[in-house]
């Protein structure tokens, strides 16, 4: 199979933002950290468990007429520091984006510990050290792992 | 010591730690001295959880360097019954007082709480997180009995949810110290913890028995394991049982193993060990007075350079 067959079971698009590599399984955790849900009329494809080479298995996200600014893909990076990001214009890679990891990631995850303040009813939004495996509130000082970042996504 | 707040015993480095001993030692030696330190200013007592003791360890604290408190009285009659966020009550009572001492049931409140307020802010415990002036105190008692230079310490209970625990382990590894661990495995050291010993560099030496340490220790820290913990009854005093000692226990000890405990405890520690040289946790207890009135002292002298435009 070449590689133009796989990339047609995902659509080319004209104008966006094609988010490639990412580990099989979390494409909808990208999309839920970023916040597309595809009620701002966007138009998004995802891919699940393509074939890939470089991957055994991958998703991929292709969202049409927004590209992400670096810190939405700095937050990307907190559950898939290996993808890649392109912003197409009029079909073409306008950019490549790198992921730099960030030194902190506030407001997109919640505290996995219960009695943490984070989760009471208080004016206060998470905010995260990024460690080099993981995350830790910097409220109650929890560690959460990379592997169960995705499980505490908190975005709307 | 140049902090603003008192949040986490991981805020302190051994300079600061050493500050604020050396002047409870001083205070130590003279009290009286002090009394007039803090004329005219108001210490806010906030306590959102019961707490006897290290309420009245503040109240007294505050009192002998010739200071005030306030204190909004037990949860259950304050506006916090009515819903207010801690962050306002805490906005509320700053206004009050020259500084606050929050206890709350809630990891990470009290690092909340400095994030609305200007005044100097200590943590008297957050949930099972940190209760950094008992690790202060802690660190005094053992300093007076043990030394804080090439000692063995074994700290024994319930290290899961032991915030005293939690505390004095990242504390005791400023110093040059070997840490021995001593729990039931379901109640072992939380990931948080042993994260940042693994970060200082310090050795986490886990043990289920006592026995296996007891006898190379110079204090042993015992802490209590609490029922509720345990999902039934039967499990919990099996495995409580083997974490209270007594005199035929410390047989194996050394002469001057100095056991401390941060009290209360409930059958942690047989009754009649307080009879034996190695009981400290009576006086460990008492030392919580000039160790917070150290610590109140350089906070709101803090706060005064702070605001004169001082050393900063
Ligand atoms: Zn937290």
């Amino acid at each position: 199979m070449s590689d133009t067959d796989r990339e047609l079971r995902v659509s080319k698009i004209r104008n966006g933002t094609v988010i490639d590599h990412l580990a099989a399984g979390q494409a909808l955790n990208v999309l839920a950290l970023l916040g597309i849900d595809g009620s701002g009329g966007e138009g998004v494809s995802i891919g699940m468990n393509v074939p890939s080479d470089k991957l055994a298995k991958k998703d991929i996200v292709k969202v049409e007429d927004r590209e992400l600014s670096q810190s939405e893909v700095d937050v990307l990076s907190v559950i898939a520091p290996e993808a890649t990001i392109n912003i197409i214009r009029e079909y073409d890679v306008v950019d490549k984006k790198r992921i730099d990891r960030p030194d902190a990631v506030a407001g997109v995850l919640s505290c996995p510990n219960r009695n943490c303040i984070t989760n009471a009813e208080e004016p206060v939004a998470t905010r995260f050290a990024v460690l080099s495996d993981g995350l830790r509130c910097d409220y109650c000082g929890e560690i959460v792992r990379e592997d169960e970042v995705a499980e505490h996504l908190d975005v709307t | 010591m140049r902090q603003d707040h008192l949040i986490s015993a991981t805020q302190l480095s051994r300079a600061d730690i050493e500050a604020v001993l050396d002047r409870a030692a001083e205070i130590d030696a003279d009290p009286g001295a002090w009394e007039g330190r803090r004329r005219g200013e108001i210490l806010g007592l906030c306590f959102f959880e019961p707490s006897t003791r290290t309420r009245m360890s503040f109240d007294t604290a505050m009192k002998r360097l010739g200071g005030q408190t306030i204190d909004m009285g037990s949860v259950e009659s304050s506006s916090v019954k009515k819903g207010e966020t801690l962050a306002d009550t805490m906005r509320v009572v700053e206004g009050y007082a020259d500084a606050l001492v929050l206890r709350h049931p809630l990891e990470g409140s009290a690092k909340m709480a400095t994030e609305f307020v200007d005044v100097p802010l200590v943590n008297a415990g957050d949930g099972a997180g940190q209760h950094p002036t008992q690790t202060l105190l802690d660190l005094y008692t053992m300093r007076e009995n043990a030394g804080l230079d090439d000692v063995t310490v074994g700290i024994m209970g319930d290290l899961k949810y032991g915030r005293t625990v939690h505390s004095l382990a990242s504390a005791l590894t400023n110093f040059d110290i070997r840490q021995h661990f001593v729990s039931p495995e379901s109640l072992q050291l939380p990931r948080s913890v042993r994260y940042d010993l693994h970060e200082s560099g310090a050795q986490v030496r886990e043990h289920t028995e006592l026995g296996e340490v007891l006898p190379d220790l110079d204090v042993l820290y015992v802490t209590r394991i609490q029922r509720e913990r345990f999902p039934d009854e039967n499990e919990y005093l099996k495995v409580a049982g083997e974490y209270q000692i007594d005199t035929d226990d410390l047989e194996a000890a050394k002469d001057s193993l100095t056991v401390m405990h941060p009290l209360p405890r409930v059958d942690e520690i047989a009754p009649e060990v307080d009879e034996t040289t190695h009981a400290k946790y009576f006086e460990q207890a008492h030392n919580g007075v000039p160790v917070r009135m150290a610590l109140l002292d350089m906070l709101l002298e803090n706060a005064q350079t702070d605001t004169t435009g001082g050393d900063e």
